[in-house]
């Protein structure tokens, strides 16, 4: 399937090779080329720089053809607006988003969006652990 | 009314000042600290330090009674995520999102921003009224049905000359309302009308179909 990831953090690095590795198409954006180096060795995609809540730099790393859309940069509202162009302008089919303030998640989550918080997950990952 | 503004930049606080000369409630939520005492010092107790994005926040000040919400930061995320918070956590009436990517414009409007303003693409409409290269101006957007008012500009040379308006394939859903002649003036047009050189043609149209309304007028 054809992958576009915004945001070539460590999450978007990892999840990119990930997905390379299982014969994906992966194209992932970074307005940062020094955020490139977290690309895993041996990584077969394409690494763009550019933004992902910009039309044109959408258009150059393969929306129009993307199955899948992923927004995980360090903004939870750059992640909204972008994955929110993905699923409404770009009729991109399946589209993730993470959203690190649980409020904010949870909204988005009743909009239709295809939402992740880190931030609940890990503190209830944390909790189990403890044995809260 | 009551105005919650998002962002104390120089918009936001030149907006308030307005705001409040004319007798409105008005709310500045601002992030930075420098800014918060600044506007504080200058309209008195107007502005919460505070992230405009967050339920909690909006909450706190009222945004559950707030007439309208302006959204002013810097930013077309954040401007963006304001709204729609403000719409569907607190169901305010009227929100205004400032944009910067004029291409941003169709999504916030589908996503229920009431309005938008991008000065980028007002500075644009502005260079087009001097520039043969942008024939055609973005007059007015109309609310609730996605239609644009445009203005397009027929060059001297152009192949469209003393043709019908009958004879012209527009996009689906537009129309050419007013006609304004170099030398006749405005006039009403008919299928019969035929296009002079330097017309001015005033058309409405579907938002986004500005270039296939150009590539119909311009004989492209």
């Amino acid at each position: 399937m054809n992958v576009v990831i915004m945001g070539c953090g460590r999450v978007g690095a990892r999840l990119a090779g990930m997905l390379d590795s299982k014969g994906h198409k992966v194209t992932i954006l970074d307005i940062d080329p020094y955020s490139f180096r977290r690309i895993t060795p041996g990584f077969g995609g394409e690494a763009l720089i550019g933004s992902g809540t910009d039309h044109d730099a959408l258009k150059k790393a393969g929306i129009e053809k993307a199955d899948i859309f992923v927004s995980v940069t360090q903004g939870d509202n750059r992640n909204v607006l972008a994955a929110q162009l993905a699923k409404h302008i770009f009729k991109v089919r399946r589209v993730v988003c993470r959203i690190y303030d649980p409020i904010r998640e949870e909204m988005y989550r009743e909009l239709g969006l295809d939402t992740i918080s880190p931030t609940k997950m890990g503190a209830e990952r944390l909790f189990e652990v403890i044995g809260g | 009314m009551y105005i919650v503004i998002i962002g104390g930049g120089e918009v936001g606080y030149y907006l308030a000042r307005v705001l409040l000369g004319e007798g409105h409630e008005v709310l500045i939520l601002e992030s930075e600290n420098r800014r918060t005492s600044l506007i504080t010092e200058e309209l008195g107790d107007v502005v919460v330090r505070g992230d405009g994005c967050e339920a909690r926040t909006l909450e706190e000040v009222g945004t559950g009674r707030a007439d309208m919400l302006i959204a002013v930061t810097g930013d077309d995320e954040d401007n963006l995520v304001a709204c729609q918070v403000a719409k569907h956590r607190f169901h305010v009436r009227k929100t205004i999102a400032r944009i910067k990517n004029p291409m941003h414009e169709p999504l916030f409007e589908m996503l229920g921003v009431d309005a938008t303003v991008c000065s980028t693409k007002l500075i644009l409409a502005h260079i087009g009224q001097e520039l043969p290269s942008h024939p055609i101006i973005p007059l007015l957007r109309l609310r609730g049905q996605g239609l644009e008012v445009m203005e397009v500009k027929i060059p001297a040379g152009s192949k469209m000359v003393g043709k019908k308006l009958s004879s012209i394939q527009l996009p689906p859903k537009s129309l050419i309302s007013l006609v304004i002649g170099k030398t006749k003036g405005p006039q009403i047009p008919s299928a019969d009308t035929a296009i002079e050189a330097e017309d001015e043609i005033v058309a409405v149209a579907e938002l986004g179909s500005e270039e296939k309304l150009r590539a119909a007028l311009m004989g492209i």
